[in-house]
C-alpha cells in the first residue's frame, strides 16, 4: 500500500462515522468597514495611509497629473541613480526621471543587475486599509517576485480605487492562481519590541505613493 | 431566603472562619442557612487529576445532598465552577446520563454572584479599615466570569483602600495538584504573584477561593510577607465588632 | 507563521529528537535555572499579550472570526480525506508534485531524495516548523547535503555552536544582547572586519549574509501555514520574509507541510488571514504573506514539490475530543499567555513543539504509555487563559482534563497500582461518607497540630512534602467548619 492510500485510510478510519459530516460556517464577521470606521472613499484612502505608515513604510500623496512628478521626486529624494521597472509599467510614470535610468524587466534581467540597482518602481493588484497592506500579483505593472524582493528600495504606486477596506474584500478580488506576494511594511528581524531590528529579505525601504484619480 | 451553605471541604478543614464568615454574612442580611451535614467534597481534585470515575461518585453524591435546595451559595469559586462546568462533562466521561439531568438542576452560585446578582445588594453593611488588594482567582476569572461583582461588593464597604494589583489576572499557580505535581513552575509563578502583592502595600489580600488563597498566603507567611489573606466573605462579614473578622 | 516571529519563531533547528524525553517537571527544571532564558520568555510573553490584545480588540468581530475560524477547521477535520485529495488534484493541476509522508522517517526520506535529484550539494531552508519534527536537517546531512537554515534565530543558535540548539530558538535580542550577538555574527564567514555592536549594524551583517545564501540558492525547503483545497494554493505568513525569498530565487521549491494545514476554499482565508497574524505577533498582517499555485512559467520555481506529512497526526485525528486539537493554525497565542511556559519556555515540552497546545497533541500523537508523556497534560493549572485567546476555539484546559482521564485510567491497567491511585482512591472512599469524611477531619486536624510551630505548618511528611519546599500551610483548627455549625447556639441547620 502506498503511503497515500495508507494516510487516506488511516484519515477515514480515525473519522469513523463523524466522516464527511459538513459543518456550516457561521459569516457573521464583517466583509466591509462600519461607517464609523470609514463613511467615504477618502476614509478609507485615510485609514490605509495611515496603517501603512504604522508600518515603518512612507507615504506620498498625488493627483493623477502630478504622479510622474511624484515619481520622480521619491527617486530623487533617495539619490537612486539606477532603477528597476516592470517592463509593462505604463510609460507616463516615469516620464519625469531625469537623470535616472529605468532598466525594464521583461523576466531576463539577471540577479546581479538587479543587485547593482538602487531601487523598483511598481504598480499592485489590491490594497487593504484595514491591515495597511500591498498585495502583488505579477500581472500588469507589478512584473515578477524577483523584481520587487532583490532591491532595497520599493516605490509602490497604489491608485485610490485599488484600495478595499478589509481583508475579506482583497481576498475576493485577488485571483488565487497568481503569485501573490502581500506585503504589511519592510520585513522585520528579531522577536517583538525591544529584540526588534530592521532585518529580514526584501527591500528594507518601501514607499507607497497613493494616486487620487 | 432559605440558603443551603456548601462550605467545601477545603474550607471545612482548614479555613472554618470563612464559612462562619458566610453564616453571619447571610444571617445578617435577614436570610436562613442550613448546612446539609451530609456533604462532602465536590469532586473537583478527581476530576481535575484525571480520576473520572471518582469524581463521578463524589458528584453523584453532591447531587442527593443538594439536589432538593433552591439556593446552594458556596464560598469556593472553584468548586462553584466544578459543578456547574464540569458535572455535565463528568456524566459524559463516565456515560451516566442520569448525573447529567441531576447536575443540571443544581442551583449552585458563588458567594459574590449569589449577592449581587440573586439578592441584588452590593453594600452588604461591612466595616473593614485596611487597604485590601483583590486577586481573581482563574475560576473565578476565565470559569465563572465574576468580572467586576466581588470588586463593587468590596468598595462598598466602609473604611476599606481597595488597591490595585498588577497582573492581577495571572495564575498564581496553585492549579490543585499542579501545586505538587509541578512544583518548581508553581513556586517560580506564586513568587512573581507574591512580588506583585507586597507590592501594592495592602494589608490583606482577598479572594473568593481560599485554595488560591492558601497557595499564595502560605509563600507569603514562608516569606514572612507582612500581607495577610483573607477570603472575600470574611471581609464582608466584618462589622469591626472583634469576633467577625479575621481567620482564628 | 514564522520567520522570528515570537519568543521562539517556530522553525526549528533541527537536531534529532532527544530520547528518552524526561517529565516535565525535571525538564522544567532546567529550564528555571536559566535566568536569561525566564528573562526574554518573559519579556516577550509581556509584549505578544500586549500586542495581541490590541491587535484583536481594535476588530469589532473578533469574536465572529473566531466562531467562523472554529467552523472551518472543524469541516476541515470531519471532511479530512476528500479536502486531501482535492488538494492533491489541485496542486497537480497547477504543475506541482504532491508526496505523502506517513511519518518523520519517509517525510525526511522524500525530501532528501528530491533535493538530490536536482544534483545540487546545497539547500537552503526557511520557516518549516516541522524540520525538527523530522529530523530533515540530520538526514540531509547524513546525505551529504548542506544546509543553511535562514531563520534568523536559528542562525544566530547555530553560531552559538552546540549540534542541538533549544527547541525553538528564541528570536536575538538585538538591543540587549549585542555584545554576544556581535561576537556571534562576527564568526560568519562573510561578517565585515570590524563589526560594530549596534543593533543595526548586527541586524544588517546578518541579512547580508542570509540575503547571500538565499540569492544563489537553487533548491529551498519551506513550510505552509495553509494549503487550500479549491485551489492548491500554498500560503506561509512571516515576519522575516526568507520565505519570500525561498518562493522566488530557487529552481526547485520543496514544501513540507501537516495533512492538517489544509483549509477548503480560498474564500476561507479571509478569515484565517485575519485571526492568524493577529493572534501570532499581534500585527493586522504579517509583514510578507506569499502565496503561490503549482507553478507559474516566469515567476519563481520552475518545479514545486508538496510533501505532506501525517506522522501521528491521524492519531491526533482518532481522538474525538482530541481532533479539536488539529484546528490549530500554529500562532502560538496560548503560549504567549501560558504562565507555565512563560517560565519554562518549549524545552520540556519536547520535540513536537511547546506551550498548551503541544501538552495535550504530544500525548494524543505518542500515547500516555511513558512517563514523560503521561506528565505533559499536568503541566497546567488549567487557568483558561489560553481557551479565551484561541483564535479557533479549542478548548484546551478541557482537553487537558479529557487527556488526565486517559492517563488515569491506562495507569489503572496496571498490575501494581500508583500511589496515586492508591491515595486517590482512599480519599474518594473518605469523602464517600459522612462518618467516615468526619473522622478523617478530626484525624488530620490531630497530625496537623502536632507538624504546626505557631499556627505554620512548615513540614509536611511524603507527597504533601512538595507543597511545604516553599509554603506554609494554616494548622488546621480543631472541630473543622462543621464543629462550629454544631456547637453554635441557635439551630438553624438542618440536622
Amino acid at each position: 500500500m502506498s503511503s497515500r492510500e495508507r494516510i487516506l485510510r488511516r484519515v477515514r478510519d480515525a473519522l469513523g462515522e463523524a466522516r464527511g459530516t459538513g459543518v456550516d460556517v457561521p459569516r457573521g464577521y464583517r466583509r466591509r468597514l462600519t461607517a464609523a470606521e470609514a463613511a467615504t472613499r477618502a476614509d478609507v484612502v485615510a485609514m490605509f495611509t495611515e496603517r501603512v505608515a504604522a508600518r515603518r513604510a512612507t507615504v506620498r500623496h498625488a493627483g493623477a497629473d502630478d504622479l510622474a512628478t511624484s515619481v520622480a521626486a521619491a527617486l530623487w529624494a533617495r539619490a537612486a541613480r539606477r532603477i528597476a521597472a516592470p517592463a509593462d509599467l505604463p510609460f507616463g510614470w516615469l516620464s519625469e526621471l531625469d537623470g535616472v535610468h529605468a532598466v525594464a524587466d521583461t523576466g531576463l534581467t539577471d540577479l546581479e543587475t538587479l543587485q547593482g540597482l538602487d531601487g523598483v518602481v511598481t504598480g499592485c493588484a489590491v490594497a487593504i486599509a484595514q491591515t495597511g497592506t500591498i498585495v502583488l500579483d505579477g500581472g500588469r505593472a507589478q512584473g515578477r517576485r524577483l523584481l520587487s524582493l532583490v532591491p532595497d528600495y520599493h516605490l509602490c504606486v497604489v491608485h485610490a480605487d485599488q484600495i478595499v477596506g478589509t481583508v475579506p474584500e482583497a481576498v475576493a478580488r485577488l485571483r488565487p492562481e497568481r503569485p501573490l506576494t502581500w506585503i504589511s511594511g519592510p520585513p522585520v528581524a528579531g522577536g517583538p519590541e525591544a529584540r526588534r531590528a530592521e532585518g529580514g529579505q526584501g527591500p528594507r525601504s518601501l514607499e507607497v505613493l497613493i494616486v487620487e484619480d | 431566603m432559605r440558603v443551603a451553605l456548601f462550605v467545601a471541604c477545603f474550607n471545612d478543614a482548614l479555613f472554618p472562619g470563612t464559612g462562619r464568615a458566610v453564616t453571619v454574612l447571610l444571617e445578617r442580611l435577614g436570610h436562613e442557612v442550613v448546612f446539609p451535614p451530609g456533604q462532602t467534597c465536590c469532586g473537583q481534585m478527581h476530576w481535575t487529576t484525571g480520576y473520572q470515575r471518582e469524581a463521578a461518585d463524589l458528584a453523584r453524591r453532591f447531587a442527593d445532598v443538594f439536589g432538593g435546595h433552591d439556593a446552594v451559595v458556596t464560598p469556593s469559586a472553584s468548586c462553584a465552577a466544578t459543578v456547574r462546568a464540569a458535572y455535565a462533562r463528568i456524566a459524559r466521561a463516565v456515560g451516566d446520563a442520569e448525573l447529567e439531568r441531576a447536575a443540571d438542576g443544581l442551583a449552585v452560585h458563588e458567594l459574590s454572584e449569589f449577592l449581587v446578582d440573586v439578592l441584588g445588594v452590593t453594600d452588604v453593611g461591612a466595616y473593614f479599615p485596611h487597604r485590601v488588594a483583590y486577586h481573581p482567582t482563574c475560576h473565578s476569572l476565565r470559569t465563572l466570569r465574576l468580572g467586576d461583582r466581588p470588586l463593587r461588593l468590596l468598595r462598598a464597604v466602609r473604611g476599606l483602600e481597595l488597591v490595585e494589583l498588577p497582573a492581577a489576572e495571572e495564575c498564581c499557580g496553585f492549579g490543585g495538584t499542579f501545586a505538587l505535581k509541578n512544583a518548581d513552575v508553581s513556586v517560580a509563578m506564586v513568587a512573581d504573584k507574591v512580588r506583585h502583592v507586597r507590592g501594592t502595600c495592602a494589608d490583606v489580600l482577598c479572594a473568593a477561593d481560599n485554595g488560591c488563597l492558601a497557595h499564595i498566603g502560605g509563600a507569603l507567611s514562608r516569606l514572612r510577607g507582612g500581607v495577610r489573606v483573607m477570603h472575600l466573605a470574611e471581609i464582608l462579614a466584618a462589622t469591626g465588632a472583634p469576633a467577625a473578622a479575621g481567620r482564628p | 507563521m514564522t520567520g522570528g516571529s515570537s519568543a521562539g519563531g517556530r522553525d526549528s533547528s533541527a537536531g534529532p529528537v532527544p530520547l528518552p524525553m524526561p517529565k516535565f517537571a525535571a525538564a522544567a527544571r532546567t529550564a528555571l535555572a536559566d535566568t536569561g532564558l525566564r528573562r526574554d520568555l518573559r519579556a516577550d510573553a509581556a509584549a505578544l499579550r500586549r500586542r495581541r490584545e490590541a491587535a484583536a480588540g481594535e476588530l469589532g468581530d473578533w469574536q465572529e472570526l473566531r466562531e467562523a475560524g472554529r467552523a472551518i477547521r472543524d469541516e476541515t477535520l470531519l471532511n479530512l480525506d476528500a479536502y486531501l485529495e482535492r488538494l492533491e488534484k489541485s496542486v497537480t493541476e497547477a504543475g506541482g508534485a504532491v508526496h505523502w509522508a506517513a511519518d518523520a522517517a519517509e517525510a525526511a526520506r522524500l525530501v532528501t531524495g528530491l533535493v538530490r535529484a536536482t544534483g545540487q550539494g546545497e539547500v537552503v531552508t526557511a520557516a518549516v516548523p516541522a524540520a525538527r519534527e523530522i529530523g530533515l536537517h540530520d538526514a540531509l546531512a547524513e546525505a551529504g547535503v548542506t544546509v543553511h537554515p535562514t531563520d534568523l534565530a536559528e542562525l544566530v543558535a547555530r553560531l552559538g555552536g552546540g549540534r542541538r540548539p533549544a527547541a525553538r530558538p528564541a528570536p536575538p535580542a538585538f538591543h540587549r544582547d549585542r555584545a554576544r550577538l556581535r561576537e556571534l555574527l562576527a564568526r560568519l564567514p562573510d561578517a565585515p572586519p570590524d563589526l560594530p555592536d549596534d543593533p543595526a549594524a548586527l541586524a544588517a551583517a546578518a541579512r547580508d549574509h542570509l540575503r547571500r545564501r538565499l540569492l544563489s540558492a537553487r533548491v529551498a525547503v519551506c513550510g505552509a501555514d495553509f494549503m487550500v483545497a479549491d485551489t492548491g494554493t500554498l500560503v506561509l505568513l512571516e515576519s522575516e520574509g526568507n520565505g519570500r525569498a525561498a518562493v522566488t530565487v530557487p529552481d526547485t521549491l520543496i514544501c513540507v507541510a501537516g495533512i492538517d494545514a489544509v483549509v477548503p476554499t480560498w474564500s476561507d482565508l479571509e478569515v484565517l488571514l485575519q485571526l492568524l497574524p493577529r493572534s501570532a505577533t499581534g500585527d493586522r498582517m504579517s509583514p510578507a504573506v506569499s502565496t503561490w499555485t503549482g507553478v507559474t512559467p516566469g515567476d519563481g520555481p520552475r518545479e514545486l514539490h508538496l510533501v505532506l506529512l501525517d506522522n501521528g497526526r491521524t492519531a491526533v485525528l482518532a481522538d474525538e475530543a482530541g481532533r479539536a486539537a488539529l484546528r490549530c493554525v500554529r500562532c502560538s497565542a496560548c503560549a504567549h499567555v501560558c504562565p507555565v511556559y512563560e517560565r519554562t519556555g518549549d524545552e520540556p515540552y519536547g520535540p513536537r513543539g511547546g506551550g498548551p497546545i503541544g501538552a495535550v497533541v504530544t500525548p494524543l500523537v505518542e500515547g500516555v504509555e511513558s512517563a514523560a508523556h503521561a506528565s505533559l497534560p499536568y503541566a497546567s493549572t488549567l487557568c483558561g487563559a489560553c481557551a479565551d485567546v484561541c483564535p479557533v476555539k479549542i478548548d484546551i484546559p478541557g482537553l487537558l482534563v479529557h487527556l488526565r482521564g486517559a492517563v488515569v485510567e491506562s495507569r489503572r491497567r496496571r498490575p501494581v497500582p500508583t500511589p496515586e491511585l492508591v491515595m486517590m482512591r482512599s480519599a474518594a472512599w473518605t469523602m464517600g461518607e459522612q462518618g467516615r469524611y468526619e473522622a478523617a477531619l478530626r484525624s488530620g486536624a490531630r497530625w496537623a497540630r502536632l507538624l504546626s510551630r505557631g499556627g505554620r505548618i512548615r513540614r509536611l511528611p511524603g507527597l504533601l512534602g512538595k507543597w511545604t519546599e516553599a509554603r506554609d500551610l494554616p494548622a488546621p483548627p480543631a472541630g473543622g467548619f462543621r464543629g462550629w455549625w454544631r456547637a453554635r447556639p441557635r439551630s438553624g441547620g438542618a440536622r
